[in-house]
Formats: C-alpha cells, structure tokens, sequence
C-alpha cells in the first residue's frame, strides 16, 4: 500500500503546486515534473512492474486516475493562465481612441458637375443619350437653324463672342440638338437626347452674370409627343433637383426655337410657397425654359414636321446651383477657392 | 411696357380685380410680369400747395422762406431751396409725416434757424426718373397747373393714384407694345372685349394734302407704306396735365404738345409717328431713299451722324431731314415758332431700323417698334387720331386728305388647324366649342368644319401664322395648369453613357479618389495664358471683339488656369493645393472655319500631399507623387503597358530637369513636370507640379475586352540585385535591359532601393532591384530562376557598365 499512499500524496503535492503556478513557463515544468517520462507520477507507474498482478490493476486504476487529475488541473490552471495573460495584454496595450485617424486624402466633384451629373443619371434612367457638341460653333448652327435668322430681333436676347462673322462661341448648347436632329434615324426609334456643357456670353461678369457658364438642354422628338409629355417630365426633373414634395408652373414665354414656349417655375423650396427673400416673395422661383420643337427646327434639318415633333428644355447649372445652395456670386464657381469648393465634397 | 392700369381701365371694366391679381394672371397666361407699384401705397401727406409769398432768406444765397397754402388754419412756413419757387405757384407740398421714396422722412424742422413745416418737391423726389421730367422742371420744383386744388392730395394729378404694370416683353408679342394691344390682351384673359373711343377726323375742306405735300419711296421693300397728314394754324404749346402725365408714368418726358401727341399715340396704338415742321421742309416733296455714302445729316440730338446706304433717310427731295424711324433731323424739328406741321405714320423695313439703330447706337422707343414689326391696320388710324389731337391741342386745323404710298393693304390672316391636331400637341381632350371659344376672347373669327377649324387673325397679331401660333393660343388661354401631366409612351431604348463619356466620369472618380479636386476655370484667357504650356503650332483662337485683355483668346493648355486657381489659394492661405481640371483645348485649323476641340485632363499639386501630423512626417508633393498618379489612372483606363516617359527640356514654363513627356504607342500625349522655379517665383508658388494629358488621344481608342488571367497555382519566388551605375543612367534603361534578358519567367521588376551619397563614387549611383519569377504551369526550379537572373546580372554588366555589389 506504500505506492497507493505515494500516488494519493503525490497528487495532493501536485494540486498544491499547480494552484500555486504563477505562469505557462511555470505551469510546463510542474507538467514536466509530475507528468513527463521521467517525472513522478511515470516513475511511480514504472514501479509497477514489481508488484503483485493483483495489485496491479487496483494501482494502475489509480494511477491513471492520478495522472487524470493533474492533467485536468493543468489544463485548467493553463486556461486561468492564459486568461490572465491576454487580459493584462489587452490592458497594456490600450490606445487613446479619440486621437486623429490617419487622414485619406480625397478630392470632390465641383458642385457644378455634381448638379449635371444628377440630370444626366435622370435622364439616362429614362432613355436619353447623353450628346455632347463643339464649343466653338458657326454662327448658322447656333443661331440660323435655331430659327434665329440674321436680324430677328430675339438675337438681341443672347449678346455673342464672334471670332469670325460666321464662327461664335456657342451662346447655348441647342446646336448641337440640330446636328443631332439631322443625323438621327427615326426608324431606330425615338430621339431622346440631353446635352450638358459649357456656354459663352458677352456678359461683364459679376455677382450674376458670367461670360462662361453652363447649361444643360434635352429634347425628345417622336412621333405623338404631347405638351402634357413635356410638363410630366418637367415635373419629375424639378422633384428629383428640389426634393418630393415640389411643384411646377408653367407661364407662357418666348424662344425662336420652340412653340409653344414656357418658362417653368418650381415651388419655393425654402418656404414652401408661402414666400421669402429666396424667391421674392411670390412662391416661386423660375429654373428652366421649354417648349414644344418649332416646326422649322424640325424642318431646317430634315425632319417631316407633320409626323414628328416634340419637346425641348434648356436650364443653367450655375443657376440651379446659386438656388439650391445659397451661393450669392456666380463667380465662385471658377475662381475654385478651395473652401468654397470643399462644402460640396458632403453628398447633398 | 410699363401699363398704367388707370390708362387700361379706359377699355376694359378692371373694377373687380386688384392690380396684383392682374398682375399674376397676365403672368400665368401672356407675358411676364417684371414688377407691379401702388405708389399710393407708400406717398401719403403729399397735397397741393399755393405758394403765397417767397422771401430770400436773409443769410443764405440761395433758399427762400415760403409762405404756402395748404387750406389748413393757417399757411404753412417752409423753407425752399428750388431756384424756381414763386409766389402764387401751385406746388407740391410733403407735409410733415410723409415719407419719400428716397427714403426721406419730413417733419418739422428748422434750417438755419428758420421753421420749415414741410418740403416743397421735384418730381425726382416722387420717384419719377431724371431723364421723364420736362425740362423746365429739371432743376426745381414742379409747378401744378392753377386749377389744382389747394389742400387736395397731389396724387391724382401727377398721376400716382395709379397702379403700374411692368410687362417683360419678348420679341414675339411686340403687338403688347402698346395700350391697345394690352387691352386686347387682357380682354382675352378676363374674357372681356376691349371697348375703344371711335376717333373722327374733322379736316378743313378748303384745303387739300396735294397743295402741302407729295411723298415718294425709292423701294417699296424698304417702305411699304408712308403716310403723312398736314396740320396748320398751330400753335405750339405746353401739353395739357392729363397727357404729361400719362407721358411720365410711361416712362417718356414730356417735352411740347406736338411731340407728346406723337409719343402718346404711339403708346396707344403702338405706331411710331415723327412730326416735321412743314416750313422748314423747305419742299412740297418727301421722298423716301437709301442714304448715299458718307451723307451728313444733324440728328435731333445736335449729332452729325455719317451715313451710308445701309440706312434710310427722310429726304425734302434732295437732302435728309430725317434717319428714317431712328431719329428726326435737327433742321426740321417742330419749335416753339412751328405753324405748320407735317406728320408722317410709316412702315419701315425692320432689318434697316434694326441695322441702322446698331450701327449709330440709337435704340429707341420707335426704333424698337419698327424692328418688332408693327400692326399695319394702325398706321393710319394713329396718323388720324394724333392729327387731331395735335389740331385739338394747338387750336389748328387738319387739312383734308392723307399723303400715302402703300405697297400693302392690312390684311387678315386664315390658319386652319384640325382640333385632333390641337389635342394631339397638348395632350388634352378639348372639344371644338372650346377652342372656339378660346379664339372668341382673342377676337379671332373662326369657322368650323367637323374636324377643322379656320381662325382669322387680324393684322392686330402679326406674331400669328402657323398651326404651332394657334396651338400656343389655346394653351395659354385655356391655362397651363390644366394641362395633364405624363411621360413620353415612347419606344423604350437604352440610356447609356458611351464608352468615352464612361471614361470621362471614371476618370473623375479616380482623380478625386487620388486627392484631387475638380475645378472649372476659364476657357478664355489672355493671349499669353492661352498659348503657354502648349507645344501645338498655331496662335491661340482669338476673338473678334473681346470684352477684355482678360477674357480674349482660348486656351491650348488647361495649365495656365489651374495655375491661376493654385496661386489664387495660395495668396489666401491654401497652402496645399491638389487640382484637376478635364475641359477642352481649342487649336486654330489651317483649312477650317473651326478649331480643333480637345478634351484634356490637367493637374496641379502644390504644399503637401500629407501634412506633418503625430503619426506621419509632412510628404510635400514631388514628382514622383504626381507621377504615381498617373501611372495608377494608366492601369485604371488600360492603357499602362505602352505608356512611356521620356526626359524632355523643351517646355521653358518647366523645370528643364524634372520634366517628362508622357508617350502613348509611341506618340507624344502629355506632359508631366515640375513648374520652372522662376515662374513659380514670379507666382509667389512654392514647388508646383503639373500634369497633362490629351484624354482623347486614350480614349478614342476602341475598348480591348478584358480577360481574366487564372490566379497562379504555383508558388513564385525572387531575386534581388544591387548595382552601382553612372548617375545618368535611367531606370526606364535598367527596366528595358532587364526585361530582354529576363526570360520568359520574369514576371515583375521592383526597384526598392536608389542611393547617392557616402559610400558610392561620386558621379554613380546605387540601384536595388527585386525581380519576381512565375511559372504559372509548375512549380519554379532553383537553377532555373538561377541561371535567368545571372542572365540580367551579366546584361547589367556589359550593357550598363554596372558594378554588381
């Protein structure tokens, strides 16, 4: 019975000295001491062999029991260990979370492509190409087959940059819905068409006026379009710009290059209709100018006026800019101050 | 057209509807309304005064102490400071408590130590403009006629108990240039029929036009009809209230009776009219021609204007008297001393005004109507009706008969419109009676068949010809807001970026990612800024007529406007700037009208890309940052495998040794280098890098499918080498040599070590290069790789003279 007693003394002697483990290092030479091929527990069971065989399994139950029990121990103390390691790790390795991330440099879109962009994506949504034209133009192009004649009197409306008599910065971007117009195939369908892009006018720049600014025109020729296609769409573009719950109005106006003609006004989206400084206390603030595609328009490039016809509209993104954001001098948009630019980095 | 609603009210019953509500609907289903005033609203304690004496006071040169009548108990004391002020004057007296609309509040005061009880006026303290009140009252007060009554409001008659109308008027609707076309207008919109005074002329028989005057027209193009009348035994004078008022609230000063007939009526009846003092015609001749070049004629204005044949002229049979429908002749305008007056109503061809008025930079009233076209139905109307007014007025009589050439007769016009049509371009459902009705209240005469209708418009709506002018009609008045509103039934197709305008936007995407902003500068510039930076022959595109040195040729580079926008920011503290701009280049084309427009996207950086921070030293932008870049967006838009750079000194806005040429297949795209240091000086920049490249040149190319390449199975492995070369040797050299010998398992070379300095001979430098090695097929022996890289080592040798270390 002397091996039993040294088995059950020997675990006793183990348990005390695992509880009493301080660390893994530690923890892996009591493992080694008690468990390992030469350690305690080992040489008691090597101690086997001299015994009765009817002693040996009741001590070889034993020990295994024994040798059981420091294992669990062990492995216990271990995982007490571990735990105890990591969370003074942690703890050490604790940061100031409010200091400054590690700064990403980005750029942001000029506020101006931000607005055409938005228009394009609509109108791409809904069928249209998207075309651009030359700003350099003839004078017969910008103006002539616009049903702006030499001499019409509407000519005075838009005061033009002339390098030549007959070539001009283009003072809109309806051109380029004529050179589209007489190259279109109606048996490919439809021409729906938006074109964004840079204009010119003989302006004195200041707080409203600017001798480069932009504009966006569509237009849609087909067969059966209605006024009514025009005012639907229209409604959807001032919602999309100026929010759900806008409205539109349409007045009679004048352009050479449409008729009817409109000029479209939304509900002030500041006050809502009821009237403030934003738009002047009427309710409404005008954004864009439409109609339906002047007959001659048509005709001058070769379209058949009595089958197809249809609508166009022009706004200005400076304007639509000015309006939406606040911005009191149109000359911010190109002296591209960097703190004006920035504000428009937050998606609106 | 500023309409006087009083003026107005003398067609139509405008009882029931406040001038803002007329306002709003002329708006909604006419013309645009700029601005409505009720200067009632604002001009209280204004009456008439009777100046009973006016003293010199005694220490002043030039105010007077005023004795005035205001039928209150007593007369009022006020001190005056209008040289004209006189006893027994009607005048205008602001009461203390007025307020003017110059902001000015009266109230008791004292001048000098004298009691002042209120403010005798100008009509400049009204509101009225300088250039509308009559001459004589220019410098002073105005003087009321003697029947105004004393203590009585003065608003009346000056005309401010009115309400005023200010119609923006299009080039289309000139037949709203006058109070008749208003009031058929507004008829049409308040479903009402304008009611006009029936105009009589009573001639003198004894008399006959034939014994004054005959008139002839060169061309009949040019002048399709001239009328003139005579009016003799006149005198003279000062228009009555009622017309100098009506005059003034329009906006024209009144000026004397004969005159202010002819603005009047032209206010009414939108015709513009010249009266010609008779006597000084000098002639029983008028005849209408094309000037002769460099004919002198003395305009009204005491101007010489030169003429030439281009403009119209008025002649007495041999020399002008007039710039016909511009401006009358000085030698023959009516004076106080007139008897006599001849008074023409014509039709002038409106391109020749147009020309005429551009060319002298004299727009006026009457010229802007010619060039607008006019209603032929009222050119002798207006004549007969001014004729006796100005008989009226002068105490004259109007001889008998008209003095005419016409070459056209006012006539109708017929469209005929089918109502399917009509509903088909509006998208509504109206029926015949309907539309009918709508061309009723214009005054429109139509007939109807089952599906058409003929509309007869009279020369009253010269704007109206074709089926869309009908269409406009009935829309407006039917009313916009009743329109329906839908979406094209269209065959649907695509929207869809092209592949070019996708690139555009992805390249946007990539520059802002990177760091950079967009900005949008200038497109004209100076001639010097428009052609710097650019290596394109060819002066810059200039144009014809600038507005200023600032704005006047097109830019060939998009460089010298970012450089703008990074100075700019700079000088207000921005100290690290990263643009990019993507705009057009405009180049001159030998053999077309036309330039060559170029899409390019540019760049400029300067500061620091990252700022000193408590992680991060400060990185100030170089070349390689800039470089990085582009060599990044390269891979982005696919086109990194033939791109190259090659050292360029050709540029004198860049520093001569940090400046690359960016080749694509071989063909020169762009440019990419440090900004000359002088320049950078001269901006009061710091090191300032810049970039541009032609996007078109890389973007017109067609899209090469892209493939996917399987992931490698097998492991690669590497090799390093460290040589020392000659300085000027240049990586792209190494990279070429490397590439030839490197075998077919070379799959990338890195270079990650580049040194000068201690250690290295003086003129040489220390390169470091890893090499990556991939057989995607198998596993890469040992000896393999091995005997590749010795390969490079070897061509490094003996092609670069390199020192292996």
């Amino acid at each position: 019975m002397e091996m039993e007693e040294k088995l059950t003394a020997l675990l006793e002697e183990a348990k005390a000295e695992i509880g009493n483990a301080a660390g893994l290092k530690e923890l892996e030479s009591l493992r080694v001491k008690y468990l390992g091929k030469k350690g305690e527990v080992t040489s008691v069971l090597k101690g086997m062999k001299d015994l009765t065989p009817k002693q040996r399994p009741v001590l070889g139950k034993l020990a295994n029991e024994v040798r059981d029990a420091i294992t669990a121990r062990l492995s216990e103390k271990k995982e007490t260990l571990e735990q105890e390691a990591l969370k003074k790790q942690l703890a050490e390795e604790t940061i100031d979370v409010t200091l400054p991330g590690k700064k990403v440099t980005t750029g942001q879109p000029h506020v101006l492509t931000q607005i055409m962009e938005e228009i394009e994506d609509l109108f791409l949504g809904m069928g249209y190409q998207v075309i651009e034209g030359t700003e350099v133009e003839t004078d017969y192009y910008n103006f002539e087959r616009v049903n702006l004649p030499q001499n019409h009197p509407a000519r005075d409306m838009q005061d033009t940059f002339y390098i030549t008599p007959d070539v001009l910065l283009r003072t809109h971007t309806s051109p380029i819905q004529a050179r589209t117009l007489e190259q279109h195939d109606f048996a490919n369908g439809p021409l729906k068409m938006i074109s964004p892009g840079k204009v010119y006018r003989r302006d004195t720049d200041d707080a409203t006026h600017s001798h480069q600014f932009h504009q966006i025109e569509g237009m849609v020729i087909d067969e059966n379009i209605t006024m009514a296609d025009l005012k639907g769409t229209l409604e959807l573009l001032a919602k999309k710009m100026f929010g759900e719950e806008r409205e539109i109005r349409l007045r009679p106006s004048y352009f050479p290059f449409t008729e009817p003609s409109v000029e479209v006004d939304v509900s002030c989206f500041k006050c809502g209709g009821k009237g403030c400084n934003v738009c002047k206390q009427t309710g409404w603030i005008e954004i864009l100018g439409a109609g339906m595609t002047h007959p001659h328009v048509l005709e001058m490039s070769g379209v058949d006026s009595r089958k197809y016809g249809g609508f166009a509209f022009g706004l200005g993104p400076d304007r639509i800019a000015m309006l939406k954001y606040g911005v009191d001098d149109i000359r911010n948009f190109y002296l591209n101050d960097q703190r004006f630019l920035e504000q428009f980095k937050r998606k609106g | 057209m500023r309409v006087s609603v009083k003026w107005l009210s003398e067609y139509l019953d405008l009882s029931d509807i406040a001038p803002v509500e007329l306002a709003d609907q002329i708006t909604l289903t006419g013309i645009e309304v700029d601005d409505v005033t009720l200067p009632s609203l604002t001009l209280d304690n204004l009456v008439v005064g009777e100046v009973l004496t006016a003293e010199e006071m005694a220490d002043s040169d030039h105010l007077k102490v005023t004795a005035v009548d205001v039928d209150q108990e007593a007369p009022q004391q006020i001190v005056c400071g209008a040289p004209n002020v006189k006893a027994g004057q009607k005048v205008i007296v602001a009461l203390p408590g007025a307020k003017l609309p110059n902001g000015l509040k009266i109230k008791k005061s004292k001048l000098r130590g004298v009691e002042s009880n209120g403010m005798i006026c100008s009509l400049q303290e009204l509101g009225f403009a300088e250039a509308v009140v009559p001459k004589k009252a220019e410098d002073g007060i105005y003087v009321l006629p003697m029947e105004a009554k004393t203590g009585h409001s003065v608003l009346p008659y000056i005309g401010l108990d009115d309400a005023f109308i200010e119609l923006d008027i299009t080039p289309n609707r000139a037949d709203a240039l006058s109070m008749r076309g208003v009031g058929y207008e507004v008829g049409a919109i308040l479903s009402q029929k304008p009611a006009f005074p029936e105009v009589t002329v009573s001639e003198d028989r004894s008399e006959n036009i034939s014994d004054y005057i005959h008139v002839s027209v060169d061309n009949s193009q040019d002048v399709p009809v001239y009328k003139m009348r005579v009016i003799k035994d006149v005198t003279v004078q000062e228009s009555p209230m009622w017309l100098q008022r009506k005059l003034m609230n329009a906006g024209i000063r009144p000026i004397d009776a004969v005159v202010d007939v002819t603005n009047y009526i032209m206010l009414e009846y939108g015709q513009p009219l010249h009266a010609f003092d008779y006597d000084a015609l000098e002639s029983k001749t008028i005849r209408v021609r094309r000037a002769e070049q460099d004919e002198k004629l003395v305009t009204l204005d005491g101007q010489e204007r030169r003429l030439n044949p281009g403009n119209l002229v008025i002649t007495n049979g041999e020399k002008p008297v007039a710039l016909a429908g511009v401006m009358g002749g000085e030698n023959t305008h009516v004076t106080g001393a007139t008897q006599t007056i001849a008074l023409e109503s014509a039709l002038f061809e409106s391109s020749v005004i147009r020309k005429t008025a551009q060319s002298l930079n004299l727009r006026s009233e009457s010229s802007a109507r010619f060039e607008r076209g006019l209603n032929t139905a009222a050119i002798e109307r207006a004549l007969d009706h001014a004729a006796q007014l100005i008989a009226d007025l002068g105490n004259g009589q109007v001889v008998s008969g008209v003095a005419r050439v016409e070459a056209i007769q006012p006539e109708s016009k017929q469209v005929t419109i089918a109502l399917e049509r009509i509903n088909q371009a509006l998208g509504t459902d109206l029926v015949m009676d309907e539309v009918v009705h709508l061309m009723d209240r214009l005054g429109f005469d139509s007939e109807t068949s089952t599906r058409e209708l003929t509309v007869t418009v009279p020369p009253r709506r010269w704007d109206i010809e074709i089926e869309a002018d009908i269409i406009e009609e009935v829309v407006r008045l039917h009313g916009y807001n009743r329109l329906p509103a839908t979406l094209p039934k269209s065959e649907s197709i695509p929207g869809e970026l092209t592949h070019k305008q996708q690139r555009v936007r992805d390249t946007r995407h990539f520059m802002e990612g990177a760091g950079l902003s967009q900005a949008i500068s200038y497109a004209l510039t100076t001639n010097e800024k428009a052609a710097a930076f650019s290596r394109v022959e060819g002066e810059p595109v200039k144009l014809d007529w600038p507005m200023s040195e600032e704005h006047q040729a097109l830019r060939k580079s998009l460089l010298s406007g970012l450089l703008d926008n990074v100075q700019y920011n700079v000088a207000r503290q921005n100290k690290h700037v990263g643009f990019y701009e993507i705009g057009r280049v405009f180049y001159p084309v030998t053999d077309s009208k036309l330039p060559r427009e170029v899409t390019h996207v540019a760049g400029a950086l300067t500061g620091s890309r990252v700022e000193a921070n408590w992680q991060e030293d400060e990185q100030p932008v170089d070349f390689y940052a800039v470089k990085g870049i582009l060599e990044e967006w390269f891979t982005v838009i696919g086109v990194s495998d033939e791109i190259s750079y090659v050292p360029t000194n050709t540029y004198p806005e860049l520093h001569p040794g940090r400046t690359a040429k960016v080749r694509w297949q071989g063909q020169v795209v762009g440019v990419l280098g440090q900004l000359h240091p002088q320049l950078a000086d001269e901006r009061d920049l710091k090191e300032t890098y810049l970039f541009e490249i032609d996007m078109d040149a890389l973007l017109d190319t067609d899209k090469e499918p892209l493939i996917y390449s399987s992931i490698p199975k097998y492991p690669g492995t590497s090799r390093d080498v460290a040589f020392v070369v000659d300085e000027t040797v240049l990586h792209e050299t190494v990279l070429s040599v490397m590439k030839e010998n490197g075998g077919k398992w070379l799959k990338s070379i890195r270079l990650f070590d580049l040194y000068q300095g201690e250690n290295i001979e003086q003129g040489k430098k220390s390169m470091a290069y890893s090499l990556s090695y991939q057989n995607p097929e198998a596993t890469l022996k040992e000896e393999e790789v091995t005997s590749d890289f010795e390969q490079i080592k070897k061509a490094l040798v003996e092609e670069l003279n390199a020192e292996i270390r």
